[in-house]
């Protein structure tokens, strides 16, 4: 998104006039002119994982009277672009055998998955599970069964074969944060949504000013390509 | 067959403060010295260029600037009779990796020692009695006085560029209500540059502090208050709290580093030679193994390079010193059955408890206002500052406001009972994330019997040696300390008037949790000390074993320490440095 200067002078004149409070206007509504470009042609996902990804994002970090949600800031997408770097192949990881993932979790990851296996087999999973359950796969169900189909893979309650289910969760619900958090130049946090909704300045990284201020930070946040929110 | 290099004085296994230091005093006796440094170049440009560097996801969360675990790593087990498993993701604790080390990325608190933590065996014995101590807590002196450390302690802050507030110099007091820390030991010379600004969050713990009758000081911190050059004429900027500090390359030179305080001037030197991707496998020993011949590594290219040298420093972090220790043949391998063998004896950690503190919208935290070093803190319940015999417990632990940036993807604390997740995670993050004061009480770790560092039997790296292997646990003692600490801590807290708190401690009966990030404050295993029976190093940190290998680092320490190491580890590297120049150089031998 280009940074307009009329919008970046209509925040300078808000945050003088002392009313620095992140904009509520698009509240629950995707901004306009932020057409998800490239939300049917995922590179890792197939079209049945892009849609479990949107609709799980969507309830994850929805869009509600506060804001965006995680679909509209760019999240799925976000992902789909993590699953090709190292790290999701667990390249970043210590690999080697045996394997013991049984392990007490205080000893942290024992498993043989990468990010990616367990994005794959968990989704399947979900939806499978989902199936058994409800008659359709996650992303057919109504919000409020979706949010429960997701507690019990929160809690562990849902079992799957290959990844438990709340191992497959937690690495979803921490990257679907990690996608409205991080900056938008990882392809999530569109508009800056995230940043938004919190406070949080971005790439701003010079508080000189305000240090010993106790009072609202009113600066906008601004992107390391230089989009301001 | 290893390529051979030519001989040179010194060889340096491993390119962080340790051995920049190292390198640093060795040149300037004279001495030819080659640093390995397993990890790549790096330096602020391009590594911390503006604005790529403040980028939470690359950075915190992908971890760039820390050990490639997929080439090695450790295994961790929490006791003798377990199998250790693989430290397989970065967690607990975070290793640096290329040129700088982990002192690139560290965040700056940069403290001495309270003297009574040198000769902690002792001084329990003389006020407690000997009774006091548990069974199996092994807990003993450094050999080494705060007295002797002094003048080493006020060359590496002139060296760092440390910012803070004096209690007393040259016995004059200076810093009474002005921030300095009436617990803390007296100084020849005041810090080199005055304390950084206190942000809000540390100026409420400060007065709540206060107002309980606590004894508030600022940080001392490595991130410099105001421009600044070093006694080797490197220069460094004001740092303007950021907030991209901890787990980041400073963008701004305000963050004292190797890269940034002593390379430069490193440079110039002809006698110095940095090779990066330089992986060290052993040192090599003569046929008797009394002295070190030089090192093995293997080179980037894959090739194993021999490089002999009538000197090697380890300097390869605390658990790389003793794997090489151990891997090298250096010292008898410790038993903890026996208690024989003193090479992995004393591995201890870090003991920590937090408090994040949730307020309404009238206090302005603004967590995201920090720098690494920074903060308020209060010595009142440190070291032995307080009547340990009622408490019932060994081990002390200073508590802090320390806010060092919090971003938004590892950050955001919420009150207990708010869901991770829908709208009302999402309402709770708006409310409360500019809101939230975060306090560390950053305790102590005692050393006991079965705590230690071995060799795994079933790991390996990636050159097909086997890994080091962690036996650690809390005992009941470390339980009692830190729960004790939040209590405290948490009345300070309370004393701030928040609408709710989050006390995060341990409880009895927890084991050591390798996931959650604490501290890469460890310590131990190739300890120093007085009695070659109790440790593996003397008091110049050099091998009892063999006289040429001296060993920097934080494995030095018999035990954990309430304050962040760094500060004691260079003082007592310019303290080896020392002993070296003045009297080894002259007369290759045991120093003790
Ligand atoms: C995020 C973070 C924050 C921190 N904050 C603080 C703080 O505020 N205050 C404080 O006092 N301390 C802090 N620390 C700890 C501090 O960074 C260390 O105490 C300090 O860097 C130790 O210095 P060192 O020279 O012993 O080891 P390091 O700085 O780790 O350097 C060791 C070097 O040896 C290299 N090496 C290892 N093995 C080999 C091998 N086989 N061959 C060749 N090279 C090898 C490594 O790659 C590394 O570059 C922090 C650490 C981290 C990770
Ligand atoms: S907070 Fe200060 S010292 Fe830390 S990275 Fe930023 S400018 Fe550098």
């Amino acid at each position: 998104m280009p940074d307009d200067p009329s919008f970046t002078s209509r925040r300078r004149f808000l945050q003088w006039s002392a009313v620095a409070v992140p904009a509520l206007a698009a509240a629950g509504a995707p901004a306009s002119g932020q057409a998800p470009s490239a939300d049917d042609r995922p590179t890792f996902f197939s079209a049945s994982e892009w849609a479990f990804l949107r609709a799980a994002a969507a309830r994850l970090i929805p869009a509600d009277a506060l804001g965006p949600g995680a679909l509209e800031a760019g999240v799925p997408e976000f992902i789909d672009r993590q699953m090709a770097t190292p790290w999701a192949e667990g390249r970043l990881w210590y690999m080697q055998g045996p394997f013991v993932p049984d392990a007490p979790p205080t000893l942290g990851w024992q498993m043989r998955l990468t990010p990616r296996d367990v994005y794959r087999l968990g989704i399947a999973a979900a939806d499978g599970w989902t199936q058994d359950r409800h008659g359709r796969v996650f992303a057919e169900l109504d919000p409020a069964a979706q949010d429960g189909v997701l507690q019990a893979f929160e809690s562990g309650k849902a079992r799957f074969e290959q990844v438990p289910a709340a191992i497959f969760f937690a690495m979803l619900l921490g990257n679907v944060r990690e996608g409205f958090f991080s900056d938008p130049v990882h392809g999530g946090n569109r508009g800056l949504a995230g940043w938004k909704l919190i406070g949080f300045p971005g790439a701003r990284a010079d508080f000189m000013d305000w240090v010993e201020r106790d009072v609202a930070y009113p600066l906008p946040p601004v992107s390391l390509s230089g989009q301001r929110g | 067959m290893a390529t051979r290099m030519n001989k040179t004085d010194v060889v340096i296994v491993g390119f962080g403060w340790a051995g920049a230091i190292m390198a640093k005093e060795l040149t300037e006796a004279g001495l030819r010295v080659v640093a390995l440094e397993r990890g790549p170049a790096r330096d602020t440009q391009p590594d911390g260029a503006y604005p790529k560097v403040l980028d939470e996801l690359t950075y915190n969360i992908r971890k760039k600037l820390f050990q490639d675990l997929s080439r090695e790593t450790v295994t961790i087990r929490h006791g003798l009779d377990d199998t250790a498993l693989p430290y397989r993701q970065l967690g607990a604790f975070l290793p640096g990796d290329g040129v700088g080390g982990a002192g690139l990325h560290w965040s700056g608190v940069h403290f001495r020692v309270d003297p009574v933590e040198l000769r902690l065996r002792s001084h329990y014995e003389e006020r407690y009695g000997k009774g006091f101590l548990p069974d199996g807590m092994t807990i003993q002196d450094f050999g080494v006085s705060y007295e002797e450390l002094e003048p080493h302690f006020d060359f590496a802050e002139k060296v760092f560029g440390t910012s803070g507030t004096a209690w007393s110099v040259k016995g004059q007091v200076v810093g009474a209500d002005k921030g300095g820390n009436p617990f803390a030991p007296d100084r020849s010379n005041d810090f080199p540059l005055p304390a950084q600004m206190r942000p809000i969050s540390a100026q409420r713990f400060g007065k709540a502090a206060a107002e309980l009758g606590y004894h508030p000081y600022d940080l001392p911190s490595a991130n410099a208050s105001g421009p600044y050059s070093n006694p080797y004429g490197c220069q460094m900027g004001p740092c303007n709290f950021c907030g991209y500090c901890s787990g980041y390359v400073c963008y701004n030179y305000s963050k004292a580093s190797p890269n940034v305080n002593i390379l430069p001037a490193l440079r110039q030197s002809p006698l110095f030679a940095l090779r990066t991707q330089a992986h060290v496998l052993q040192v090599d020993l003569s046929a008797d193994r009394r002295t070190a011949t030089g090192v093995t590594y293997v080179d980037a290219q894959g090739r194993e390079v021999a490089q002999p040298a009538d000197i090697v420093i380890l300097s390869a972090f605390q658990f790389h010193n003793v794997r090489l220790m151990l891997l090298s043949g250096i010292g008898e391998p410790y038993d903890p059955a026996s208690g024989q063998g003193t090479v992995g004896r004393n591995f201890a950690y870090q003991n920590m408890a937090t408090i994040k503190a949730f307020f309404s919208g009238e206090v302005h935290a603004n967590p995201f206002i920090g720098a690494g070093g920074n903060g308020i803190a209060i010595d009142d319940f440190n070291a032995d500052n307080f009547d340990h015999g009622p408490a019932g417990f060994v081990g002390g632990s200073p508590m802090w406001v320390n806010q060092a940036g919090v971003k938004p993807i590892s950050g955001i604390a919420l009150p207990e009972g708010v869901p991770g997740w829908g709208s009302a995670w999402k309402q709770a993050v708006a409310e409360y994330y500019t809101h939230t004061v975060s306090m560390d009480a950053h305790g102590a770790h005692m050393s006991y019997r079965d705590n230690y560092l071995s060799l795994d039997p079933t790991y390996r790296d990636a050159y097909g040696r086997p890994l080091l292997r962690m036996t650690l646990d809390w005992k009941d003692n470390d339980i009692r300390m830190t729960r004790f600490m939040a209590e405290k801590m948490r009345a300070v807290a309370q004393a701030m008037g928040p609408k709710a708190l989050r006390v995060y401690v341990k409880n009895f009966g927890d084991h050591f949790d390798t996931t959650s990030y604490q501290t890469t404050h460890l310590n131990g295993g190739a300890i120093m000390g007085a009695d070659r029976r109790t440790s593996a190093i003397n008091r110049y940190l050099q091998s009892w074993d063999v006289h040429n290998v001296f060993v920097p680092g934080a494995s030095a320490f018999p035990q954990g320490l309430g304050y962040n190491p760094t500060g004691l580890v260079a003082a007592l590297t310019y303290w080896s440095a020392k002993a070296i120049r003045e009297r080894y150089l002259a007369k290759p031998g045991p120093l003790a």
